[in-house]
């Protein structure tokens, strides 16, 4: 190994022991990266496959939006609207991740989080509305992504408070006799670093799949019912009335789990980071 | 008598059984614990939505093995 190269590798072990910190609304200038980024965004994923309204692109660009016109003004005494999506923003601070991981730390981590639980919710929300239908992150594609980040994030969070303790607090948890860490350290490892983001992606994908399907059974059975066996003069067709009382019910459910699953992704990311970080006795 | 058809949703009946159980004991208990304490009705319905969550995976794994692409025998 030459001189240079070892020095490039020292360099670069410097700069992964540096602390890395999250981005914060106050870090300086960072628009020119945030408009890059935003116009990038919404350029690549305005181009839909079949031509038609692109969903995710609609949710990116309509969060931009009301968060940049509700925080373009702000007042001391809030207005009506900023005082709603201050209600939201606190919710999410303190009902999420100052609630599990305490305000100190909490504040390191609440930028992503608070990012993960809006453009989750924003995604989630695309299934109820109609013209964008299937939500963004019924697709798995997406949530796939948000839970690698979450894995990384507590992985990360992990190393950085522990260090290599951070492994063996995990693989090999103290106050169990030594021979059963054969079985342990191995099931440890499964559930940790596994299953936690296979179960965050299916979780999320699922219950918008689910819901989309049995919103679809509902609605084309009322269509099969109206315009197939009410034309044709069976008076059975007026069980369509109940498939579409059913469909509406469960669009105001969707509504709700959208809300929920998103909170439950935020909470999840939220209580692993702590288990990651916690000091095992 | 030739029957045709897909193992799937079968499969997918007998998995909920299970988080169904699941589901129903985390809710009755926090029912429970409300009606000895209600002042904390907030704290625990945030915890019973995260216990319904954790349950409900295996559910939804269920749904997932229908995607799975098996090889046709």
């Amino acid at each position: 190994m030459t001189d240079v190269t070892a020095r490039v590798m020292s360099d670069a072990v410097d700069g992964l022991s540096q602390p890395i910190d999250a981005p914060t609304l106050g870090a300086p200038n960072p628009e020119p990266t945030l408009s890059i980024h935003v116009a990038s965004l919404i350029a690549t994923a305005a181009a839909s496959d079949d031509g038609g309204v692109h969903g995710p692109a609609v949710t990116v660009a309509v969060i931009i939006l009301i968060f940049w016109l509700g925080t373009r003004n702000m007042k001391i005494v809030p207005g009506r609207g900023q005082a709603a999506l201050e209600a939201i923003f606190m919710f999410v601070r303190n009902g999420i991740v100052y609630d599990t991981l305490g305000e100190q730390r909490g504040r390191r981590y609440e930028p992503i989080l608070m990012t993960m639980f809006f453009l989750i919710l924003g995604m989630n929300l695309t299934g109820t509305i109609p013209g964008l239908q299937l939500a963004g992150t019924a697709a798995i594609g997406l949530p796939l992504i948000l839970a690698v980040v979450s894995w990384v994030m507590f992985i990360y969070a992990g190393m950085r408070e522990k260090g290599a303790k951070f492994w063996k607090d995990s693989l090999f948890p103290p106050g169990v006799p030594v021979w059963l860490y054969v079985f342990i350290a191995p099931l440890e490892f499964l559930s940790t670093f596994i299953v936690r983001p296979v179960t965050l992606t299916l979780r999320l994908t699922m219950n918008m799949i689910a819901g989309h399907m049995l919103l679809v059974l509902c609605f084309t059975a009322t269509q099969f019912f109206f315009f197939t066996v009410l034309a044709d003069g069976n008076l059975l067709g007026l069980l369509g009335v109940g498939s579409f009382a059913f469909g509406l019910a469960f669009t105001v459910l969707e509504l709700f789990i959208a809300a929920l699953q998103a909170y439950v992704f935020a909470i999840l990311s939220a209580i692993y980071i702590q288990l990651a970080v916690a000091e095992e006795h | 008598m030739n029957i045709v058809g897909q193992l799937a949703p079968l499969a997918f009946g007998l998995a909920v059984i299970g988080s169904g159980i699941g589901v129903g004991y985390v809710i009755g208990k926090t029912i429970e614990s409300v009606a000895r304490q209600p002042e904390l009705q907030g704290r625990l319905q945030s915890l019973m939505f995260l216990g319904v969550a954790l349950t409900e995976a295996l559910c939804f794994i269920a749904i997932a093995v229908a995607f799975i692409p098996f090889p046709a025998p």
